[in-house]
């Protein structure tokens, strides 16, 4: 025993430490912290409320007259009910991405506020970390009032609309680890137009606005490797109540995303701000 | 690691890709202690402290920051630390008040405490009136003292302070060495960095001279002076394109003769005598002033280039 005392001890703190995900409760300072600077400027936290009603009024009020009713797994819905959810998931998606590109991207290379916390208890990983909290914390305010939005213009598919909720959720968090990992390797303001590139595409072809039934075989393979693609189809079934054991790789496939681009942002985190 | 020194650091390298930064440095320093680093931009400096600011990772060598090593106790040390760093990075839509409590906040301060604190700090910092404004409205100077107010919102042991005054006019930099005073006095062991030699003669119980990645002189300022440079230094300004011309003539007047592009510096023990016999030796230089040896002299000595150019 006496001779195993002296080795070097290999325990799980030594591991949690050297492994570069995992942040602490620290990070929920970062989100103090955010809440704190967004109290100030308060206008740009209400107009999030108003995006949804504004995507849902333009479908109700318009597209729905035009479009007739879809046949969703041999059930015949209202294309209000077919495209509520997919926009639910657009709305997380660039909540969260626009969130974690652009103002981290200004925190992280601008205005050096994260060169300020590192010279706290906080460490790179309870930085990302925070931050994904906080795109939590908007994403569940903000999704909540879509949700009751869609009930109230009468474009939920069932009572089950409520599991949107988390649903809506787990998109905020893949797309803001997504975000998180892209911004740490934008250069200049310049780099930002990459992110339209890649936004847009995914908005208009990732069967938000009609079924991937609609493309050929191969097209429909490659869109279901869409992230937004597979949060669309989890949260119309969620609203329809159609449940399907395929909801369960979906969610999987969208927290997959989620780890990697934390994992990614964490490490890159690192390399900026303490090289 | 000893008792006595609050931070030692051994064979410190930092090494970013190919460019080695600091090149196998050994510090210690003891508590209480106000500690300087001089040395030109580049010289290594700044990544020197954000090692000993336990925030990056030195390629190799060791750290001991209150007997602890960075490697695995950052969080405990850092807070223990007080870090001015020489970006302000504070946070501008916030008011100055809210930028002190929010930063107290990351070292897990109750609110109450952390109230308490911010209002004393605005006071020692002389920013009680502006407590409420945007940090955005604030002049260069106020800003500073804002950053070294929100270093001391933990009670640091350690205020380590990365070329405070840059930027600064005399007066704002005279506010900041009166503070830093009444720290030191305090008990607060100071770090500084700096390419100000008067700032480093004024603020700074010891320090070592860093060029290029290494340190090339330790010691007590005084004693750095006596040691590397005359008691007296004569600087003759000349009308010419060319100071190096001078050197010959004025060689046999001085220990040393160091030339610049703008004037030649003659290192004496007397600087009138010695003027006096240039006079003599109908040497007529279009300005003459004598003076002290100071750091600059030091450094100009030790690496053959000026500090601030």
């Amino acid at each position: 025993m006496g001779a195993a005392n002296n080795a070097t001890p290999i325990d799980g703190l030594m591991i949690a430490r050297s492994f570069p995900m995992i942040g602490s409760r620290r990070s929920l300072r970062v989100l103090e912290r955010n809440a704190l600077v967004y109290r100030a400027q308060w206008v740009m936290l209400i107009s999030g409320f108003f995006e949804p009603l504004f995507y849902l009024l333009s479908i109700s009020i318009g597209l729905n007259k035009l479009v007739g009713p879809l046949p969703v797994h041999g059930q015949f819905i209202s294309y209000a009910k077919f495209v509520a959810p997919g926009m639910l998931a657009t709305s997380a998606m660039n909540g969260a991405m626009i969130d974690a590109i652009f103002n981290t991207f200004f925190k992280l290379k601008i205005s050096h506020v994260y060169d300020a916390l590192l010279a706290t208890p906080l460490d790179v990983t309870d930085i990302a970390l925070g931050e994904v909290l906080w795109a939590l914390a908007r994403a569940t305010m903000y999704s909540a009032s879509f949700i009751i939005c869609m009930a109230a213009l009468g474009d939920a598919g069932s009572v089950w609309v409520i599991l949107c909720w988390p649903g809506a959720i787990l998109t905020s968090l893949t797309f803001s680890c997504m975000g998180l990992a892209a911004c740490t390797f934008m250069r200049t303001w310049q780099d930002f137009d990459l992110v339209a590139l890649v936004q847009l595409p995914l908005f208009l072809f990732s069967g938000t606005f009609f079924p991937i039934t609609q493309y050929p075989q191969w097209l429909g393979a490659i869109v279901s490797f869409s992230p937004l693609y597979q949060s669309a189809a989890l949260l119309r079934g969620l609203s329809l109540g159609q449940f399907d054991w395929i909801m369960i790789f979906r969610a999987g496939y969208l927290m997959a995303i989620a780890l990697f681009g934390l994992y990614v942002a964490a490490r890159r985190f690192s390399k900026i701000l303490a090289p | 690691m000893s008792e006595t020194h609050i931070l030692e650091a051994r064979q410190l390298v930092k090494r970013f890709g190919d460019f080695e930064a600091v090149k196998g440095i050994d510090v210690a320093i003891d508590r209480g202690e106000s500690f300087g680093f001089l040395g030109p931009n580049g010289a290594g400096k700044t990544s020197t402290m954000r090692m000993i600011s336990a925030v990056s990772q030195p390629t190799s060598g060791t750290i001991s920051i209150f007997g602890l090593d960075p490697r695995f106790d950052g969080p405990e040390i850092r807070s223990r630390l007080g870090v001015v760093p020489q970006e302000d990075s504070l946070e501008l839509e916030l008011s100055v008040r809210h930028n002190l409590e929010m930063f107290g906040r990351y070292f897990d301060l109750p609110r109450r405490v952390v109230r308490e604190r911010a209002t004393e700090l605005l006071e020692f910092t002389q920013l009680s009136e502006r407590a409420n404004e945007k940090v955005d409205n604030l002049s260069g100077g106020m800003k500073r003292r804002l950053t070294i107010a929100r270093g001391l919102i933990n009670r640091p042991e350690i205020l380590i302070l990365d070329e405070p005054t840059t930027g600064l006019d005399p007066q704002a930099r005279h506010l900041l060495w009166d503070r830093l005073y009444r720290l030191k006095r305090e008990g607060v062991t100071l770090i500084i960095t700096t390419h100000y030699m008067d700032e480093a003669e004024q603020l700074c119980d010891r320090l070592v001279v860093m060029d290029q990645g290494s340190i090339v002189a330790e010691g007590a300022p005084r004693v750095l002076i006596e040691q590397f440079s005359t008691r007296e230094v004569v600087e003759l300004r000349f009308i010419t394109d060319d100071h190096e011309e001078y050197y010959e003539r004025l060689a046999p007047f001085a220990e040393r003769v160091e030339v610049l592009p703008d004037r030649v510096l003659l290192y004496v023990n007397n600087g009138d005598d010695t003027l006096r016999d240039v006079h003599a030796a109908h040497i007529t230089p279009s300005s003459a002033l004598v003076r002290r040896s100071s750091l600059e002299d030091v450094f100009l000595h030790l690496t053959g280039r000026s500090l601030t150019e």
